[in-house]
Parts: C-alpha cells; structure tokens; sequence
C-alpha cells in the first residue's frame, strides 16, 4: 500500500464571476507514493502542481477522488481531524513562510507548540533540529537577519519537527540561487536517507528532479502525462512536455529548426545514437566507426548522469562511402538505437 | 495671560479628563475595532473563517457608519447612548459614543494591517496543524504587531480629535474648555494654552507609538 495515494482525484474552482467558466486545476490524477520515494512532481506554471500538494495535507479540498495518507482517506476528514493528520506531514514553501516575529529557534518550537510537547521537550528538539540543518548559532536570530538558504533551511528544520513521516516541498527552492539550490537540495537528501522522510517535490526546474528525485510525474493542464523512475523518464520521455523538460538539462534530438541549421553545414549523412545506461557502450560504438572507417563529428546532443547511469542523444555527422556507412550502421544498431535523420 | 492663570486649576481638570476620555475610548474602541476588525479578515473570501454572509454585514455595517461625520453621529447616537449608560450627556454617554465611532474607524484599520500578512505565514501555520484560534493569537496578531500599534497610534489623535467636539454635547476636556473659557469669552491666549496641550500631548503619544512599533518591527 502506498504511503501516498490519489485516485481520480480532482479540483474545480467555481467561476470566478458570473459567465465564466469554472476552473479545473487538478483533472483525475491518479498517483502512488511508496513510503521512501522521493518523488518529483514537475509540470510548467499553472500545471497544477502546486494545487496537487496541498491537496495532500488538505490545506485545499479536492472536488472529487480519494486521497489516501498512510491508510486513510483524508478527504472525508473533518478540519478538527485533519489537523491531527497535519502533524504528519512536514511542509516547506517557496517563500520560506518563516514567522518574522519569531526567533529561529521559536519558529522551529512552532509546530512542537501546537503539537503540546513540553517546553523541556520543545527545546531540547529545536536544538537537535537546528544541528542537523547546520544553524546552531542562529538559534536567536531573526528570519530578516538570514540568506535565503538559511531561510530554507529553518524551514526544513520547522517541517521535521513532529517527526513527520511525508515532507511536501512546493517549489522549495525556487527562490534560491543554483549554488544555494544544491545545497538545500543534498539537506533535503539528509532527510529523506537519515530519518526516511518520503519526500514530495513540486518544482519546474528539471536540475532538481534529476539531483534528488527517484521518481517522476510530469504535470500538464491538470494532468499527469507521464511518471515513472526519474532515469526511465530522462532517457526516453515519451510526452512532448516532457521532453521538453528534460532538453532543459541534457540536449536531447535536435528539433526540425535546429536540423535545418546542421544540414547547411554538414552534407554527409546525420544520425542520432541513444545512450541508455552502461548497457550501450560508448567505446564500441565508436570503435566500429573507425575501424570501418567513416570519419565523424558530433554535431548536436548530451551526455548525463542520473544515479550514476548515463543516458543521453548524440547525433553525429558521417562522411565516407554509403555502401560502408550502411554497414557500420547496421553494426551500431545491433548495440543501440539509431536513428537517421534526413 | 492673567485670565489663564486664573484658569489653571480648570485647565488641568480638562487636561485630566481628556486623558481619561481618550483613555477609556482607546481601550472600548479599540477592542471594538479589533474585534471588528478580526471579523472583516477572518470571513472575507479566502481566509481561513470565510463566511460570505457575515463577511457582507459587517462590511456594509462598518461602510455605513464610517462616514458620517463626527458631530452628526454625536447627535444620532445620543439614544443609544441614554439607553446603554443613563445618560444622553456627560462623560459615560461621550465615552460610549466615541468608542463606538471609533471602533468602526479602527476596524478598517484592524483589516488592512491584518491584510499585510502575507498568506503563505498562515498556510505554514495551517500545515503544522495549527486552528484558527491559535492562529490568531500566535501568526495574525504578531506578525501585525507593528503596523497595529502605529494604527493605534493614528486612533488616538483621532480619539483626541473626536474628545474636543464631544464638548458640545456635555462633555469635558480640553475642547469644551478651549470653547468655553477662550472662544466664547473672546480670549485666545486660553484657547491656544488647550490648543499647546493637545499639541503636546498628540507629540508625545505619537512619539511613543512609533517607539513601540520600531520595537515591534525590530528596525
């Protein structure tokens, strides 16, 4: 059973005036999150994803569809019960949220507040938090006092106070430059390796389903249009959404336009190879090129790195004889997919 | 000047009773306007006690007697007045009225600072479980803390302001004094001696104000 569970879930805001048409943010999304994913959710915006995960701790209430936390249908929860269910699940947000008139130290205390712990308790655990997330000395500082990734990072520490078994991360590091977007993002890892936190991320930036994510769903007008294991969706994304998505971080096939750019200056033949996985060799490949003989250059494409497996599209200009190339290529195809491109 | 010195021990009396008018008035009006206040954030559309029908009443209720000017309203209430404390005239009937002026003028302001609040603050709180009741007391107020306090600070001049034409009405203080003792008796030196005090007065409360809420706002 999973952790997490949608099942033909959907929202539709009412109009917002007379005449208008309703708006239908989320449109029967079906999705499982085993207990230990981390689990990316990325989609343009507008795609609904951010909708989707406040969906998961009923900070809004879904139209229609279950919504199944750890065994439980959240969607006929009362909001005196639900509250309850919100101490299990930790949540950050782009804009960090921190309360401005609290200390770090209190705006972690916050949810073990809520929660009822004694003060002993209370502040023995801020401290444990704020070791782990690496702000020990900002203890009594202000939120206005800290960096953005300081920000995000008692956030992160706020999230985890009650121990939560789900941590939803909206778009967690959208406000943060790269080097700080890294950071946050191996904190994030911490958490979910350390204390096996299953992790929901709401982003738009491919980088980080690609650094952290095991899992992937790709968000469209309300939809999922693709999901599974992050290096399957990277390696060969089947939607044209996701494709794009996965362009951002590794040059993929080159487009029409850009085919037509290559073809001006190169004459001779053009081909894409796919390289998935250590399964496709890169040295052979190349080796039965030379040997027979055909002289090449990479004209377009990426190689990268997702959990220590390449994967990636090289497309290379060929010149030489036909009858030869055709050979070779017949080898090559027996050790990946080729595609030629005319 | 002879004629002011003569004045002085009236003069502190009216001093003492604008003091205890505006006193009385900031403290029924502004939990008034608070309360109020409160009520037009927490019910409006989208917010976390959202409540269309009583979101309109006390909407309209406080559109409709925030513009009616002061002496009018002084006049209009004066039945209410008489039926709440005994009395259409003197100080409780001044201090009732005035309250309820001023709980409607500090209402607005209640909402619009609540409304500097960013929503994200209040999802946050909302994501740890936290109802409405505790958000109220440890996300909304807090966070407003600043701004509410120089609201307040606004309120008083106005409560200062809404004290002196109380005169009028059987009231005391400095306004009545001011009318009485110098502008009727064609004396102004008294009239600017109470105009001085409210002047100093006004000074030092906003001074204070904005002490406060520069603590508040840690800046």
């Amino acid at each position: 059973m999973a952790l997490v569970s949608l099942r033909n879930v959907s929202k539709v805001y009412p109009p917002a005036s007379k005449g208008a048409p309703s708006v239908t943010a989320i449109d029967s999304v079906s999705l499982d999150v085993e207990a230990g994913d981390i689990y990316g959710i990325i989609g343009y915006s507008g795609a609904g994803k951010s909708t989707l995960v406040r969906l998961v701790n009923a900070l809004e209430h879904s139209t229609s569809g279950e919504i199944i936390v750890d065994g439980q249908d959240i969607a006929v929860l009362s909001e005196r019960e639900l509250r309850k269910v919100r101490l299990g699940i930790g949540m950050i947000f782009q804009q960090f949220n921190l309360l401005g008139s609290r200390t770090v130290a209190r705006n972690v205390a916050y949810p073990l507040e809520v929660a009822g712990h004694p003060k002993e308790q209370r502040t023995a655990r801020v401290a444990e938090l704020l070791d782990f997330v690496g702000l020990a000395d900002k203890a009594g500082s202000f939120p206005d006092q800290l960096s953005g990734g300081q920000k995000q990072r008692v956030g992160i520490a706020r999230a985890l106070a009650t121990q939560p078994s789900i941590l939803l991360a909206d778009e967690a590091t959208s406000a943060l430059d790269p080097e700080t977007t890294h950071e946050v993002l191996a904190l994030l890892k911490r958490v979910n390796v350390e204390f096996g936190v299953t992790i929901i991320v709401i982003t738009h930036e491919m980088d980080v389903i690609q650094t952290i994510a095991t899992k992937v769903a790709v968000m469209d007008q309300g939809r999922v249009i693709e999901r599974g294991p992050v290096f399957d969706v990277f390696s060969n994304p089947q939607a044209a959404a996701s494709a794009r998505f996965v362009s951002t971080v590794v040059k993929g096939v080159p487009s029409a336009a850009e085919l037509a750019v290559l073809r001006e200056r190169h004459t001779g033949r053009i081909v894409t190879l796919a390289f998935r996985d250590s399964a496709v060799d890169q040295t052979a490949v190349f080796g039965e090129l030379s040997r027979a003989g055909v002289a090449f250059e990479v004209v377009y494409g990426g190689i990268n790195e997702i959990q220590g497996r390449p994967f990636g599209h090289l497309t290379l200009a060929l010149s030489g004889v036909d009858p030869v190339i055709d050979q070779v290529l017949a080898h090559i195809r027996t050790l990946t997919t080729v595609t030629e491109v005319r | 000047m002879d004629a002011l010195i003569d004045l002085l021990p009236e003069l502190w009396t009216a001093t003492y009773e604008t003091l205890y008018i505006v006193a009385m008035t900031l403290f029924f009006g502004g939990l008034g306007g608070l309360l109020v206040g409160l009520g037009l954030y927490l019910t409006r559309a989208g917010s976390i006690l959202e409540n269309k029908p009583l979101f309109f009443v006390l909407n309209l209720l406080v559109n409709f007697i925030r513009p009616i000017p002061f002496i009018i309203f002084l006049a209009a209430a004066q039945p209410l007045a008489r039926a709440v404390t005994g009395s259409g005239i003197g100080n409780n009937a001044i201090i009732f009225t005035i309250a309820l002026a001023a709980s409607f003028a500090m209402a607005r302001i209640v909402e619009q600072n609540l409304l500097t609040v960013t929503p994200g603050v209040i999802d946050a709180a909302r994501s740890v479980g936290a109802g409405p009741i505790r958000i109220i007391f440890t996300v909304l107020l807090p966070e407003a803390l600043g701004p509410l306090i120089l609201g307040y600070t606004f309120i008083f001049v106005a409560l200062v302001d809404m004290s002196a034409v109380a005169g009028y009405v059987g009231g005391g203080g400095l306004g009545n004094f001011a009318l009485l003792y110098g502008y009727r008796q064609f004396n102004p030196i008294v009239t600017w001696a109470a105009v001085l005090l409210i002047i100093v007065l006004v000074q030092f409360v906003q001074f204070f104000g904005n002490y406060l809420a520069r603590k508040a706002l840690r800046r």
